[in-house]
């Protein structure tokens, strides 16, 4: 008897499980993301060259199109330095990033971002989304500027395969 | 055939475009500034390098604050990500894509120098980088 429960359970779990897999037209690996702190996996030259040279290409489903268009319309003027480009450079990587922002539905990870957000607020730092916030919240503030952290928007210094988009909490090792 | 000829020709273009070195640049940059090579000078180059210049936070920045005061050295930019060293000695990738060296001399004069850098300095800056050895 309890086998037969048992197996009742357990067959219904998977069905339910499977049935949802199927289900979700763009679940998982076809939306791009694996999982809760995986980044969706995006490709895009401009993107990755040129925000890159200076800092993490932040995954564009950390903030909504509104902020992005404020980033990209601010460069000359970005948290204090001159990361100008050519316009047609600066509107290819607009482009991509609002394709793919957190309220672009593309990914679970900016759905988790939106789910947070004040839909009145464009800000221009991730830092500053409630998500991230609710995230960090169990690091202490002296934590962050720490030197060899530097700054909350150095990602890689605690969590150690951020390059490549992986953010779970067993890759996080916080520098002293 | 006609298909044989274009791509020929892309690669023409292509190795006409990496063909960019820092004596490219010297002569490109002095040409601009109306002077001879010969007139470029690594010592202004590294006065501008060294040279520190009030910042927008107050404290006072030069080149050397982000690509360190060698430049043979790896710098950190200001969020933590390495630059690679400036110095064509022990980083042959500096210095031989154009739009890359004007982009970085735009956003970093301004950054610096509250100024674009005119072509004169411009060319000494890349003089005094490519005698270091």
């Amino acid at each position: 008897m309890n086998y037969l429960l048992r197996g009742i359970g357990v067959l219904a779990t998977v069905g339910t499980l499977s049935l949802l897999a199927f289900s979700l037209p763009s679940g998982g690996e076809a939306r791009g993301d694996g999982g809760d702190d995986l980044m969706p996996r995006l490709a895009h030259k401009n993107w990755q060259q040129e925000c890159a040279s200076c800092h993490l290409a932040y995954s564009p489903a950390l903030l909504p199109r509104a902020s992005w268009q404020r980033v990209m319309g601010g460069l000359e003027q970005h948290f204090g330095e001159n990361a100008s480009l050519d316009p047609a450079t600066q509107a290819d990587i607009l482009r991509f990033l609002e394709a793919n922002a957190a309220d672009s539905g593309t990914s679970r990870m900016g759905d988790k971002v939106m789910q947070r957000m004040d839909r009145n607020t464009a800000p221009l730092r991730i830092t500053e989304t409630r998500w991230f916030v609710k995230k960090h919240d169990e690091v202490p503030r002296a934590t962050w500027t720490r030197k060899s952290v530097g700054s909350a928007a150095n990602c890689a210094a605690c969590h150690r395969q951020a390059e490549k988009g992986v953010f779970d909490e067993d890759t996080v090792r916080i520098p002293k | 055939m006609i298909k044989r000829i274009a791509w020929a020709g892309l690669m023409l273009l292509s190795a006409h475009a990496s063909a960019d070195s820092p004596a490219s640049f010297m002569a490109h940059y002095a040409q601009q500034a109306g002077v001879a090579v010969s007139a470029l000078s690594p010592a202004r180059g590294e006065a501008l390098y060294r040279g520190e210049h009030p910042g927008r936070s107050g404290a006072a920045q030069s080149c050397a604050s982000c690509h360190t005061a060698n430049p043979k050295q790896a710098g950190q930019t200001r969020v933590g990500k390495r630059i690679e060293p400036l110095a064509p000695s022990v980083n042959p990738q500096r210095f031989t894509d154009a739009a890359k060296v004007e982009k970085w001399f735009r956003r970093n004069c301004t950054d610096v120098l509250a100024r674009e850098c005119s072509a004169q300095e411009k060319g000494d800056f890349i003089a005094f980088l490519n005698q270091v050895k």
